[in-house]
């Protein structure tokens, strides 16, 4: 019935090289994450047992565990979680949703981006200055975990606001409409839509707080410390620099030794990233849509 | 339905109003009073003001990027720039928009919604409006069954007569309709417009529509806009049939718009 013209196969062959140039680039994205993953598990799995996970290390950290440079990164990630999700997700709420559109509104806007090209080690040396020193906090967990919060502050804001902005504007016209106030449209209409955006960004803060060295490394994170931290004003060893210490400080290190930190230290931001994105979809299921 | 309004008590009570987005204009000048209890129509083609009059009376300019208006509105005795209380004002207020937008809640939640914004937290008192407000609204016998359901997941005009409902659960002094039945079978919205002439004994009912016949059937007096002006206001009948202004007479008989 049909004749296929000229045009038509013209178009379904271009259609055809989009669809399979963009694959490609899909694919190319792929690929270093499945050769990373590959070479840290074939390299780095001799080295896990449970005693790599549960003892100090030995031998001028050329043997033993990895067991203070764990606890240290969770304590870390938690400690800049619980100072930066109440500012950020309050500082995003204020700019999408009560924030009059002015210059100085799109200012602060402009600052926050900014702030999240912010280079780490400048971040660091803010924190040596403000939390070690100016606020006393000495090298600890809490100075380097506040340093992390600030550094993963504008990530948090940004991507809460975007979830925010990303509930239809209708929606919110329509509780108004209602008399009802902007806190109980957030309450009751705009936070449920956006959870489990902003939950995503957190996901995302968390893989990039438990990841970062230059922050941590003079505001509270120590080369090698065989015991656990007792409080938030000690320091603490922390995967990420541990790793930097056995890959290029340490002599004599066993070749499997560093790759099996970065396996811990990959494996521990997949578990995270799992359990937060498990959370999403509870959250989502129960809002069932 | 008589050509006299059933009171004289003016509810709404425009003069000189002119209302404004940005630099454009859409409706300006407009003088006109609606009485309480009575059901007035708003008739006119498209760009002729009607929905601008209606934001207008819920203060939508509070909120919408470049909308303000100019000149006085009564509402209730008393201007609608002294309302301070603005949430009072729009709880007073129910609205109905041409596109419905069905909030991301269950068809329960909708209409819960405004009793809940008013404080009333038993289960039961909060059945009984529910209820009540889903059948004026002709939609209970379609959602009776899954009230639980997402109301932005019912279809077009289902979600319409969700917002209707919607609106009546806030026990409005005032109701104002726009085309509240373009995605509405004849069928339903016959019914609803059976329940719109009881309601009018509970409230005031500003009617904008595009169907002249809808007006004629339901208001007492209409007024016809027309490229942001208030053309004419009259008595629904008069209007109809010995309409004042010849673009009246053209509109009414489809010559134009």
């Amino acid at each position: 019935m049909f004749e296929s013209t000229e045009l038509n196969a013209r178009n379904w062959r271009i259609q055809q090289g989009m669809r399979l140039l963009f694959l490609g680039m899909t694919l190319l994205l792929v690929l270093p994450v499945i050769i990373i993953l590959g070479v840290l598990i074939y390299k780095g799995s001799p080295a896990l047992s449970w005693a790599f996970l549960t003892e100090n290390p030995t031998n001028g950290m050329t043997a033993g565990g990895i067991f203070p440079a764990l606890m240290g990164t969770i304590a870390l990630v938690l400690v800049a979680l619980i100072a930066s999700i109440p500012v950020g997700v309050a500082a995003a709420i204020y700019l999408s949703e009560y924030a009059p559109d002015n210059w100085l509104t799109r200012l602060i806007n402009l600052a926050i981006i900014n702030l999240a090209g912010v280079p780490s080690i400048v971040h660091a040396l803010f924190g040596l200055g403000a939390f070690v020193l100016f606020f006393g906090f000495g090298t600890s967990i809490l100075a380097a975990s506040l340093t992390l919060a600030i550094m993963t502050l504008p990530v948090v804001i940004v991507s809460t606001r975007e979830s925010l902005q990303a509930v239809p504007q209708s929606f919110r016209e329509a509780c108004w409409n209602m008399g009802a106030t902007r806190w109980q449209t957030i309450v009751r209409v705009v936070l449920p839509n956006a959870v489990s955006g902003i939950l995503t960004g957190i996901i995302l803060e968390v893989s990039r707080t438990a990841g970062e060295t230059a922050p941590i490394m003079f505001t509270g994170a120590a080369f090698f410390l065989p015991f656990l931290p007792e409080s938030v004003f000690d320091q603490t060893m922390a995967l990420s620099l541990h790793l930097f210490v056995v890959a290029t400080q340490v002599p004599n290190v066993p070749e499997s030794l560093p790759y099996g930190v970065a396996l811990v230290l990959i494996g521990m931001v997949l578990i995270m990233n799992s359990a937060s994105i498990g959370l999403r979809m509870v959250l989502r299921n129960r809002k069932k849509w | 339905m008589s050509d006299s309004p059933p009171t004289r008590i003016k509810e709404i009570e425009a003069r000189k109003l002119s209302v404004h987005y940005g630099r454009y204009t859409a409706l300006s000048g407009a003088n006109l009073d609606v009485y309480r209890n009575e059901i007035f129509g708003i008739i006119g083609p498209a760009n002729s003001g009607k929905t601008s009059f209606l934001r207008v009376l819920n203060r939508m300019d509070t909120f919408t990027p470049g909308m303000h208006f100019e000149g006085t509105v009564m509402y209730r005795g008393k201007d609608l720039r002294d309302w301070r209380n603005l949430y009072a004002l729009r709880r007073s207020v129910g609205v109905v928009f041409p596109l419905p937008v069905g909030l991301p809640l269950s068809v329960y939640d909708n209409v819960a919604l405004a009793p809940r914004l008013r404080g009333v937290r038993a289960k039961a008192e909060l059945d009984v409006t529910v209820e009540k407000c889903l059948r004026r609204a002709a939609l209970w016998d379609e959602v009776k069954d899954r009230l639980g359901a997402l109301g932005s997941l019912l279809s077009g005009g289902q979600q319409q007569r969700l917002t209707i409902a919607r609106a009546l659960s806030q026990e409005p002094d005032l109701l104002l309709l726009d085309e509240f039945s373009i995605a509405v079978d004849p069928v339903t919205t016959m019914r609803i417009e059976d329940v719109l002439k009881e309601l009018k004994s509970e409230m005031t009912i500003v009617l904008v529509t595009n169907l002249t016949q809808q007006a004629r059937r339901l208001a007492d007096r209409t007024a016809f806009f027309l490229q942001g002006q208030c053309v004419e206001v009259g008595p629904t009948s008069e209007l109809f049939s010995d309409p004042k202004h010849e673009k009246t007479q053209a509109y009414i008989e489809g010559r134009f718009g």
